[in-house]
Order: structure tokens, then C-alpha cells, then sequence
């Protein structure tokens, strides 16, 4: 065995060690830290299949975001005392335990029966790289190729936001989300803020810009985006804008907006939905990442604010 | 030249591991939240200074140089203000 096989048989290892301590833990805030650490050791196999762009979202979601939308959940139920009656019974988490094994086996078994070598577009895909005038194959696939499903994961991404605000009293509707957060003006966490946040913004645009020949994209970039955003909020430097504001809806609906004029102007043309003109490609793409990483950062840091919690005068 | 460069990459990358390993094992064996703080925030800050400094000659231009310590910069202001946070709060809790 040499020693990078064994390294990988160790990250396997604590994978399914972390996994198995995370469904196991008793605690609900120790089960969200067992997931965030699952969320980065799977960071680290995605780097080591050689799928970088994929690794730095995990990161940045599975690890990061999804962490802190888990342990907000953690927080309120914990704040709301879940009794014991409420607790699922012996037969529900049996017919859990009976999916979850169902589901697992399935796709095990559909992984196993797959054709060696595995049925890929991938050669079409790195022979046609050359139209979009990108070096980046998976900026290429997410924005040429398969631009239809990028352009729904962003449909989804503002479902989910309304999805959020919707939980909210009808007299609070288009309020400000979240509590007001008081942090001391002299203290670490505002001094954190000030000093990293322009920083972040900078790293933020450098990995949405690197996007199109280097690992990157709107999503990592979005992600530090909104991840600054919410610092600076949580400082209590800035407050979060009430979700009434038409400045915020544009800019929500700005990606998928434009992602679709550019689309449908791809059929005007005579080509087809989301065929972008040869000539124009590059400039086209760019104007859609740009928009999308707006939404994406928007979207991302409005989801964690959470439901509007008080009136927009406030 | 070369041989001085490995030489520093292999004392500075093994001196970070130790650290590393120290601060995890301060972190799972000491009693209360300060120390164990006090613990982590040494592996992340030196261990990780170690490191970074065991990689800049295999650096693959000046800006890759640039970036590693860029790195290390942001993760010891990250490491001193949560520890400082989670400090705070430990003090709260206990008073």
C-alpha cells in the first residue's frame, strides 16, 4: 500500500465514522457539528477523485451553509424544549431505519450494476470545449451544455427562500428577517467584520472570476459573498433589509431573469432555448454568472437571516 | 540549494504536524473550555505557521507564495476571534 492509498483509506475510514456519529449522537447540536465535519472530510475526497470545483462546494454548502441553517434549527428547538412525548416512537424509527436501508441498498446496487466503463459524455463534452471560449469543463457543462438544469437550480434556490418567508405572520410579511443583532462596536466579532469582510469580498469575486478556467464559479463565489454579508450583519454593523424591498427582489430574480432572456433570445435566434451565438458566448456567459453570483449571495444570505421576524419600520 | 530547500520543508512540515498532534491532544485531554482554547489555538497558529512556511519553496510562482501566506493570515484572525467568542461565552455561562 503506498502511503497516498493509505491516506485515502484513512479519509474513507473517518467518513463513515464521523457518518455513523452522526446519527448516533444523542445531542442535536452535536449531531450538526458531526455533519459539518462529514461536510469537509467529504471536501477532502472529492479533492482527492480530482474534482476541485466540486470539493469547494461541499465545503462551502455541505459544510458551511447547510451547518448553520442546521444549527439555527438545533438552537430553536432546543429554545422551544421538545418533551419526550414528542419524540418519535419505536415504530417510526423503525420504518425510518427500513428506508434509509432500502434507499442505501438501492443505489449501492444500481452503483454495482453500472457498465464498466461507465456510460459518460465526458469525451463530447472536452471535444466541444473549444465553442464557449471557457477553460474550465465544469463552468463549460454547468453553463453550456447543461445550462437548463443551472438555470432551474436557481428557480429552486428561490423557491426555498420563499418557502422561508412564507412561515412568517401575515402582518410581518415583507418584514425584516431574523433578530436584530446587537454585537459590542469595540469588541472581536465587530472588529472581525470590519477587518475580513473586505477581504472576503475581494476572495468572494476573485472565485467567481477564476470560475471560468480555474475550480470556482457563481456558487463558491456567491457562497463567501453572502458568507461576509451575514458577518457583517451578525456584527450588528449593518441590519437585514425588510424582504419587501424592490431593490431586493430585482436583484433575487436578476440571475434567473437574465439566464432566461439570454435563453429565450437563443430561440428567437433560431437556434434553440439556451443556445448562446457562437460570437457572443463568452460575453453572454459572463453576464449570466454575473447576475447569478448577485442571486446566489442574495438568496444564500437571506435563507440564513431566516423568517421575517419584525415590521420593515423597524 | 535544492537540498536546503527539502531540508527546510521536511523540518518546518513535521515541526507543524507535531503541533498539530499536540494541540488535538491538549484539545480531547484537557479539563475545562479555556485551556482545552488555549490548546487549538496553538496547533491552528503555529502548527499551521509551520506548515505554510515547510511549503513556500514549493511554491510554484511568488503569487502561489502569496497565497499560502494569505491563507495562514486569515485562519490565525479567524482562530483569535472565535476563540475570543467562544471564550466570552464560556465566561457568561460559568457566571
Amino acid at each position: 500500500m503506498t502511503p497516498l492509498q493509505a491516506l485515502d483509506a484513512g479519509v474513507v475510514a473517518l467518513v463513515l465514522a464521523v457518518a455513523v456519529w452522526t446519527i448516533a449522537a444523542r445531542e442535536a447540536v452535536a449531531a450538526v457539528v458531526g455533519f459539518v465535519v462529514y461536510g469537509l472530510l467529504l471536501a477532502l475526497v472529492w479533492l482527492r477523485l480530482g474534482a476541485p470545483d466540486v470539493a469547494l462546494t461541499e465545503a462551502a454548502i455541505g459544510g458551511g451553509l447547510s451547518g448553520v441553517l442546521l444549527l439555527g434549527a438545533a438552537g430553536r428547538l432546543r429554545a422551544a424544549g421538545t418533551t419526550a412525548g414528542q419524540e418519535p416512537g419505536i415504530v417510526l424509527r423503525l420504518v425510518a431505519v427500513a428506508l434509509s436501508v432500502t434507499v442505501a441498498a438501492g443505489i449501492a446496487a444500481s452503483v454495482m450494476r453500472l457498465p464498466d466503463p461507465a456510460p459518460t459524455l465526458a469525451p463530447a463534452a472536452a471535444a466541444n470545449a473549444a465553442a464557449t471560449g471557457l477553460g474550465n469543463p465544469v463552468t463549460n457543462v454547468l453553463m453550456a451544455f447543461r445550462a437548463m438544469d443551472t438555470m432551474l437550480e436557481k428557480v429552486v434556490l428561490l423557491l426555498a427562500l420563499v418557502g422561508v418567508w412564507s412561515l412568517a405572520p401575515d402582518r410581518l410579511w415583507g418584514g425584516r428577517p431574523g433578530p436584530r443583532h446587537r454585537a459590542d462596536p469595540q469588541g472581536a466579532l465587530a472588529f472581525l467584520a470590519r477587518l475580513l469582510a473586505p477581504v472576503g469580498i475581494v476572495v468572494g469575486v476573485y472565485i467567481f472570476w477564476v470560475g471560468a478556467d480555474h475550480p470556482g464559479g457563481a456558487f463558491q463565489g456567491g457562497t463567501i459573498l453572502a458568507a461576509m454579508w451575514l458577518l457583517v450583519m451578525m456584527a450588528g454593523l449593518t441590519d437585514a433589509p425588510p424582504v419587501g424591498r424592490r431593490w431586493l427582489r430585482l436583484v433575487l430574480l436578476s440571475g434567473p431573469a437574465v439566464f432566461l432572456v439570454v435563453g429565450l433570445g437563443g430561440l428567437g435566434l433560431g437556434a434553440a432555448f439556451l443556445a448562446y451565438p457562437a460570437a457572443w458566448a463568452k460575453p453572454l456567459i459572463l453576464a449570466i454568472e454575473i447576475a447569478m453570483t448577485l442571486t446566489i449571495a442574495v438568496t444564500l444570505g437571506l435563507l440564513m437571516a431566516g423568517v421575517p421576524e419584525r415590521s420593515a419600520r423597524e | 540549494m535544492n537540498l536546503a530547500a527539502d531540508v527546510l520543508t521536511i523540518t518546518a512540515v513535521s515541526a507543524g504536524a507535531f503541533f498539530f498532534l499536540a494541540g488535538t491532544v491538549g484539545l480531547l485531554r484537557f479539563p475545562d473550555t479555556l485551556t482545552r482554547l488555549h490548546a487549538l489555538t496553538k496547533a491552528d497558529t503555529l502548527g499551521l505557521g509551520l506548515v505554510v512556511l515547510g511549503l513556500l519553496p514549493r511554491a510554484p510562482s511568488p503569487t502561489g507564495a502569496l497565497k499560502l501566506v494569505s491563507i495562514w493570515l486569515l485562519v490565525l484572525l479567524a482562530g483569535a476571534t472565535v476563540s475570543q467568542l467562544i471564550a466570552r461565552a464560556a465566561r457568561r455561562e460559568a457566571a
